[in-house]
This record gives structure tokens, C-alpha cells and sequence, in this order.
């Protein structure tokens, strides 16, 4: 028997049952789409905390002051008070040529008043290469002037929704606001710039570094922000930061180095990890459909008993028998599997369209994944129905009217 | 060209078993045109059922055309009764979701013939058979005595050297059942063996050789003319 006329056959016994087929075809699609919409989810989630990552600038390295810990163990009976880091390390680490940029960074909270209008925001100290390493653009105005860091001024770069709160539609440039006890002249507003890692960007006030030392009373940095001089080169910048710390700490290992890469591949793995473990629980759904397709089988079997005798009575093996009947379950998975397709696809443009900045995107493999299990589904769950028919006694079959 | 010698068919019936055959000796030649006659439960059926490989004879041997058949696979039985075997059916046995000339060409979908060849077969075969303006109908549309011409014309369609029919006509009105045994026995006039079940003694007297069964034995047979 040639494969056409088994396809043929076997799609004309599937449509003289037009009810039966359409809802097992629609038990497989609903399978097949929560596979496929989940997978989807789980890849836009992968997706959106890389592109989260990537607004952090490229080949960044992150100081934080303090030794973190992550072999466990107890904590040390007199509680070990980390040195501090301060500005001159910061601007230590610049004189290195794995490294490009540096920015230290400052954070406090004070109130920002212009007027009668007063607001407790975030405040950042920083330098002028936060903005290329944070990759921040502009509205209005300009960044903080390039200098000596170690020296302030009194100027300062407003977020977009600060800026919103405080002046409304007003330009602020050449405006004088009170940020805690000092006075800072307005020179620049970032543009809209969504969260990053946290931070809304929006809702910040960025002052030259020494400016909010001298704000907050501190010496110490919130943490240093490292631009390496490329994918290459941040192992060594991290290396080298270490030791050029170790050096100026006298020996000590007091800071933590956190790479962007090894944060995204950890939020990666974990990421993938959670899309394939919902891509599982979706293929419960798919082997629910299997089940429905055995059931049905076998009652197509039984129903078609004689059907199966004649067929053996002209000419038919009983090997025969089973390819009919498994190229059914095949047929129902795989037209089941394209309209789940289409269902995914259908899923996946309305959660697009409710929630547009969350990336949903159905990766290829999950398409290719999901036909090949509606595949598998379908067969094994037909087997156990193509057995039955093919073992039937011819004799006993056409004894049925 | 087939020898059935020492047949034995035993069915379990409860805790008994049923003698369906027993010691059954039985040759025809080709061409013949053979009547098993018999009461209701005497082995007619089993006979023409172990005669066209759809049943095994628990004992004894049967040769067709010299091949000892018990000896035969699942698929080699399969390919001797798809290239030398055609039944016939009391109740026709027609796929009801397939039209005329769909039945028709089942055995040679089964079979792998081209396709060009299998409609051109189906047509002629259709046609001789007075059918050829019922092509497209499904078995539901058709009479009884039409159903059986389809059934034969499948039978027949992988040109067969034997025939089995078992009851033919039981499902037929008069008229129709002459009909149907016309065609059957003018497939014998070109050279097929026709073997046919009845228990219409009328039909029995047109056969030129009558075997009778009773409880599975041979109880009477006029021999080859």
C-alpha cells in the first residue's frame, strides 16, 4: 500500500466522523498552544532581563564596598566593618587600560524644593561618564560638565519625571532648586529612560560625586561603576581591580566584583530553566489530548470491526491494520498541532497587543518541539487502539453485521 | 489445486469444545463450481472461511495450488488472499463511507497498483457489472441487489482464480439473488473456481458438484462431474 493512499484512506475515515475528529483535533490544539503561549512567555521574561541588563551599558563591572560571602559559613563573632570605598580608589581604577570608563557613585535621599514645591527623591553623586556607561540620553539641557571629580559645583541633572513633578511643562534649565541644605542650578533633564535593575531613572537627581559627599557627610561610594575595554578584557579588569583594591587596602579583599555577564548567564539559566519546566507542565495538556485520542480510537476500532475483517478478507496483513490506524492518530496530532499553532500564534499577538513592552516571541525550537510531541503523543496513544484492530479475528469481525 | 486432508476445527463453547470440523477430505480442481449445502451450524462457513485463509484448520494440512497454507506468514496469507482468493459476503461487508468505485478499488489500493491503472480497472469492472451510473454513490444509496454487484466486482477485481461465497443471495430478494448467481456463475463459465455456502437447495441443484456438511463431517458429496 503506498503512503498517499494510506494518508488518503485514513483522512476519509477521520472525516466520516466529522464530530468526533473535530473536537479531538481541537483537545490537541488547545495542547499544542499552551505549550507553544507558555514557552513564549517564558522567552519574553529571558528576553526582557537581558534587554533590562543591556540598559545597564555593555561590558560593565560593578565595585561594591564589603566582602559578600557566598561559600556560607558563620558570621564573624566581631562584626568585620568594611573599609570604605571612596573616590580616590575610584579614581585609581581609571589609570588601569583594561579600563575604559569609571563612575563612582553616591546615593542618598533628600528633599528637592523649587519654590513651595518640595519632593524627597533619590539623589545620585556621580561623574560625567555615568552617562555613557548608563547610556543616558538627554531632553533638555546638558550632562554634568567633565572636571575634577574630587571637586563640586552646584549644578545638577534632573529625571524626566522629577522634572514633570516639580515644573510641569516649564523648562527648568537656569533654575535654582534646594536639594537638602545646598543649592543647585538645573543644567540638564534625562530623557525617558524606563526602569533599570530597579533604579527608575526618572526619578532621580544626579549632583557632581563630591557635591553629594558633601551632602550626605560621607567619603565613602555607594559603588563604582566600571566600563571595561571590551567582551574581552573584563575578566582582567576584574582582576586588576582586585588587586589594585587589595593594594590600596593594605592586603585586605574588601570589595565584591559583579560582572553583567555573569548576572545575565545566572538570570539566563534560571530563566530558561523556568520556561522549559512551564513548557512541562503544558505538555500535561498535551498528553490529556492523548489520552482522549486513545479513548477515541478504541472506540473507532470497535465501531469499525467489520471494516477491519474485510479489510484482512481482501488482502490486508495485520500489520497493515496497524499502519492505518496509527496514520490516523498521526493525522489527528499533527492537524491538531498546526491549529494549535495557529492558536499560539493568535495567544501570543493579544498578549503582545495587552501588554506591549513585555517581548513575547515564540522561539522556533518550541514550534518544532511541540509538532514533534503532538507527533509523539498521538503515536504512542495510538498504538495501544492500532494493536487492538490488528489483532482482531477476521472470522469474528465479519460475523458482525 | 485445493486439498484439504484430515481438517480439524475446534472452537471453545464454554467450558466444552465444539467440533466445527472434523476429519474433513475434501480436493477441487480448477474451475469447479462447488455448492456446500448443510444445516445452520454443520461447518459450511468455517469450511469457506479455513479455505480462504481468514480461519487456521487446528489440525491437518491444506494446499493450495501445491503450498502447504499452514505454513504460510501473516503477510504471505494476506498476499494469497489479495492476488488468488475473492470473497463474497451475505451482507455485502461494503465500507459505507466510501462510494461504489471506492469499495471497488479498496484490494488494489491494498495492493499498491498505480493509480491511473486502478481507475481504469474500476471503470471497466463497474460498467460490465450494469453499475457504471452508481460510481459515485455510497452504499446507503444503493439497492441490495446493486450493493452485491459492487461486492462482486471487488472480488473480482485482482482477478481472482477462486470465488468464495457464503450465502450470496440470503440477504436478497428473488429477482436480485438470480441476478447476483448469474453473475457469480458466469465468472465460473470464464474459468474461476466458485465455491459458494447456501441452504437454498435450489441454488444447490445449478452447482455441478454438491458437498453436504453435517456437525462438521462430510456427510455426502456428488464428486467432480
Amino acid at each position: 500500500m503506498k503512503v498517499r493512499d494510506i494518508v488518503q484512506y485514513s483522512a476519509k475515515a477521520l472525516s466520516g466522523y466529522s464530530v468526533r475528529t473535530l473536537l479531538m483535533i481541537l483537545a490537541m490544539a488547545i495542547g499544542v498552544a499552551s505549550v507553544i503561549v507558555l514557552t513564549a512567555l517564558g522567552e519574553g521574561a529571558r528576553v526582557f532581563v537581558t534587554r533590562e541588563f543591556s540598559s545597564l551599558g555593555t561590558y560593565i563591572l560593578i565595585v561594591l564596598p564589603g566582602r559578600s560571602e557566598t561559600t556560607g559559613g558563620p558570621p564573624p563573632l566581631l562584626g568585620e566593618t568594611p573599609r570604605e570605598l571612596t573616590l580616590e580608589d575610584a579614581l585609581f581604577l581609571a589609570r588601569n587600560s583594561v579600563v575604559r570608563r569609571v563612575a563612582p557613585i553616591t546615593v542618598g535621599s533628600a528633599p528637592v524644593s523649587w519654590k513651595h514645591r518640595e519632593r524627597e527623591v533619590t539623589i545620585l553623586g556621580s561623574t560625567e561618564s555615568l552617562f555613557d556607561i548608563r547610556q543616558l540620553t538627554m531632553a533638555q539641557g546638558r550632562f554634568l560638565p567633565a572636571g575634577d571629580p574630587t571637586r563640586g559645583s552646584g549644578v545638577c541633572v534632573l529625571g524626566h519625571k522629577l522634572k514633570t513633578e516639580i515644573f510641569g511643562n516649564q523648562s527648568p534649565l537656569g533654575e535654582w532648586v534646594r536639594i537638602g541644605e545646598r543649592r543647585f542650578r538645573i543644567i540638564g533633564v534625562l530623557a525617558k529612560k524606563g526602569q533599570s535593575l530597579g533604579l527608575d531613572m526618572g526619578d532621580v537627581a544626579i549632583v557632581p560625586v563630591a557635591s553629594a559627599q558633601a551632602l550626605f557627610n560621607t567619603s565613602g561610594l555607594f559603588r563604582v561603576l566600571v566600563q571595561a575595554n571590551g567582551r574581552d578584557a573584563i575578566q582582567k579588569a576584574k582582576k586588576t581591580i582586585l588587586n589594585t583594591i587589595r593594594k590600596r587596602h593594605e592586603g585586605e579583599d574588601d570589595v565584591t566584583v559583579i560582572t553583567q555577564d555573569a548576572l545575565l548567564s545566572t538570570f539566563d539559566r534560571i530563566l530558561l530553566a523556568m520556561t522549559l519546566s512551564v513548557a512541562g507542565i503544558a505538555a500535561i495538556s498535551l498528553s490529556v489530548a492523548g489520552i482522549l485520542i486513545m479513548n477515541v480510537m478504541l472506540i473507532a476500532v470497535s465501531q469499525r470491526t467489520t471494516e477491519v475483517g474485510l479489510l484482512r478478507a481482501i488482502g490486508a496483513p495485520s500489520r497493515q491494520i496497524l499502519r492505518l490506524f496509527l496514520a490516523e492518530s498521526a493525522i489527528l496530532s499533527l492537524i491538531g498541532a498546526a491549529f494549535g499553532i495557529m492558536l499560539a500564534f493568535l495567544g501570543t499577538w493579544a498578549i503582545s497587543r495587552g501588554y506591549p513592552e513585555f517581548p513575547v516571541t515564540v522561539p522556533a525550537w518550541a514550534l518544532g518541539a511541540a509538532v514533534f510531541v503532538a507527533l509523539l503523543t498521538g503515536l504512542i496513544f495510538g498504538v495501544l487502539p492500532a494493536k487492538r484492530a490488528a489483532r482482531l479475528d477476521p472470522v469474528q469481525a465479519l460475523s458482525r453485521r | 489445486m485445493i486439498r484439504l486432508s484430515e481438517i480439524e476445527r475446534i472452537f471453545p463453547v464454554g467450558g466444552e469444545t465444539v467440533h466445527a470440523l472434523s476429519d474433513v477430505n475434501f480436493t477441487v480442481s480448477k474451475g469447479e463450481y462447488v455448492a456446500i449445502m448443510g444445516p445452520s451450524g454443520s461447518g459450511k462457513s468455517t469450511l469457506l472461511n479455513i479455505i480462504g485463509l481468514l480461519d487456521r484448520p487446528d489440525k491437518g494440512v491444506y494446499s493450495l495450488e501445491g503450498l502447504d497454507t499452514t505454513e504460510l506468514t501473516d503477510d504471505q496469507q494476506a498476499s494469497v488472499r489479495r492476488n488468488k482468493i475473492g470473497f463474497v459476503f451475505q451482507f455485502f461487508h461494503l465500507i459505507p463511507r466510501l462510494s461504489a468505485a471506492e469499495n471497488v478499488e479498496l484490494p488494489m489500493i491494498l495492493a499498491g497498483t498505480d493509480p491511473a491503472e486502478r481507475k481504469s480497472r474500476v471503470l471497466e469492472a463497474l460498467s460490465s457489472y450494469g453499475l457504471s451510473e452508481r460510481m459515485k454513490h455510497r452504499p446507503d444509496q444503493l439497492s441490495g441487489g446493486q450493493r452485491q454487484r459492487v461486492a462482486i466486482a471487488r472480488a473480482t477485481i485482482m482477478r481472482p482464480d477462486i470465488v468464495l461465497a457464503d450465502e450470496p443471495t440470503g440477504n436478497l430478494d428473488r429477482s436480485s439473488g438470480t441476478e447476483v448467481i448469474q453473475i457469480l456463475e458466469n465468472l465460473n463459465d470464464n474459468g474461476i473456481t466458485l465455491m459458494m455456502v447456501t441452504h437454498d437447495p435450489d441454488l444447490g441443484k445449478r452447482a455441478s458438484r454438491r458437498v453436504r456438511l453435517v456437525d462438521g463431517r462430510i456427510s455426502a458429496d456428488t464428486g467432480s462431474p
